[in-house]
């Protein structure tokens, strides 16, 4: 029987990237079903009618939500070029850090460069505090991941894994929104290990051909979020 | 070589609840260690260094985080009995995002209401009420969120039923009157010898809510 496998998803999305990513790593064909976020389409609201978000993943009319979720169900279908370890105790630790990036890493790297408070800020000096705040915060968690990464090549070890398609928005993400806010978060000095690894993995082909174009995602966080929190 | 299980956990938390019902239903034998959140063990900070939270599992000296990956872990190692998870790749899927579901909202939304007043509780209120009336519609008809029996979403759900009392008290709406399938649900999991061991009484968590909030001024 024909396999159908959709995916709904938003060009810059790092979480919708991360399905397309994991498919390709496993040679999965599917068909890419680009949403307009401001306008979603009946069938977005029909296969996640919880959260109404992308991406989500539909294997022969059944929808699967939530991108590590989906990460998990694609390794479970189809076991070539597996993206998680066997060992439990290994994937505990992989699903652990994935979490990590997740919950932590995102919403602070978006107060360091934005600031979710920002246009509460008023007085010039308070936003100056939040602002190094924020910077010292993302230094800390990405020190985490810089310990976690050791001497390996990848998270995942050898080959590309689960944790490093989930780390997409460190390894690309990141660099996009220093770029775009003028804020600096990835350094080389204080990151070696984690910059290494970055640029390995935008060099790996199912991860290169489903990276959006840099200067178009630029531009759509700079007119999205504003200039940015850098200090002038 | 016999295996060390030790879990790091403080009795009221549903988290750790979790895990309690998780090593119950595989009948594993582990020490626990409650933690006094105030005062945090060096073992905890040293086990947990990046959240400093509980619950931890300690398997043979080797930390695991996070309620909801420990489930997973134990479900993996001891794969020889009582599964926790389906075994099809898409039921396993659906689990985990119900699962996930709880994660992100029932905390948040159960924390709002006793520890806050006013239109900031209402708000509350009204975003709990929303949330359960979602699961109330993702539980159906079936007994369990798993089907036929007991699963991964019930056990992740199961643990807040030990705070039902405390948070309608404290929120001043009556649990069976606004989510009835839900509390049919819970009784229904009682019956459950692991859950019903593991899970604390009602009115020992209300007392231990009502200290909380004299401490945040509430009270």
């Amino acid at each position: 029987m024909a396999e159908e496998v959709l995916v709904f998803g938003a060009w810059g999305s790092p979480f919708s990237r991360r399905v397309e990513m994991a498919l390709k790593l496993k040679g999965i064909e599917y068909k890419y079903i680009e949403e307009d976020l401001t306008n979603k389409s009946p069938s977005l609201l029909k296969y996640n009618p919880v959260h109404k978000k992308i991406p989500v993943l539909v294997h022969n009319g059944k929808p699967v939500a939530e991108s590590l979720v989906i990460l998990e169900y694609i390794d479970e279908t189809w076991k070539d070029h597996p993206i998680l370890p066997k060992d439990p105790y290994e994937r505990a630790n992989a699903r652990f850090w994935a979490k990590f990036i997740d919950e932590k890493c995102l919403s602070a790297i978006f107060k360091a460069c934005w600031g979710a408070c920002w246009g509460e800020e008023k007085e010039h000096e308070k936003a100056e505090i939040e602002h190094e705040k924020a910077v010292k915060e993302v230094s800390e968690l990405l020190q985490f991941l810089e310990n976690e990464l050791k001497e390996k090549r990848y998270f995942g070890g050898e080959t590309v894994g689960l944790l490093d398609i989930a780390a997409n928005t460190i390894g690309y993400w990141l660099g996009v929104f220093e770029e775009a806010s003028g804020v600096e978060l990835l350094t080389r000095e204080k990151f070696p290990k984690l910059c290494n690894w970055a640029n390995e993995f935008v060099c790996v082909t199912a991860i290169k051909e489903n990276l959006p174009p840099r200067d178009k995602l630029i531009a759509y966080f700079r007119n999205r979020f504003g200039a940015g929190n850098a200090s002038k | 070589m016999a295996d060390e299980v030790v879990l790091l956990d403080f009795w009221p938390s549903m988290f750790g609840m979790r895990v309690r019902i998780a090593l119950a239903e595989k009948g594993i034998e582990y020490e626990y260690k409650e933690e006094d959140l105030r005062n945090k063990s060096p073992l905890l900070l040293e086990m947990n260094p990046i959240h400093k939270k509980i619950p931890v599992l300690i398997h043979n000296g080797k930390p695991v985080c996070e309620s909801l990956i420990i489930v997973q872990y134990i479900d993996e190692v001891w794969n020889d009995r009582s599964p926790l998870l389906p075994t099809d790749p898409y039921q396993r899927a659906h689990a985990r995002f119900w699962a996930d579901y709880v994660d992100k909202k029932v905390y948040e939304v159960s924390r709002k209401i006793w520890t806050t007043k006013g239109e900031e509780k209402e708000a509350g209120k009204k975003e709990f009420f929303e949330i359960f009336k979602t699961l109330e519609g993702e539980l159906g008809d079936k007994p369990y969120f798993g089907g036929e029996t007991f699963g991964f979403v019930d056990l992740s759900l199961i643990p807040f039923y030990s705070w039902f009392h405390a948070i309608e008290t404290f929120g001043e709406f009556n649990m069976e009157a606004e989510c009835p399938k839900i509390v049919a649900w819970a009784k229904r999991c009682l019956q459950i010898e692991t859950v019903a061991k593991t899970l604390p009484d009602q009115k020992k968590v209300y007392e231990f809510v009502g200290q909380m909030r004299k401490r945040f001024g509430l009270e």
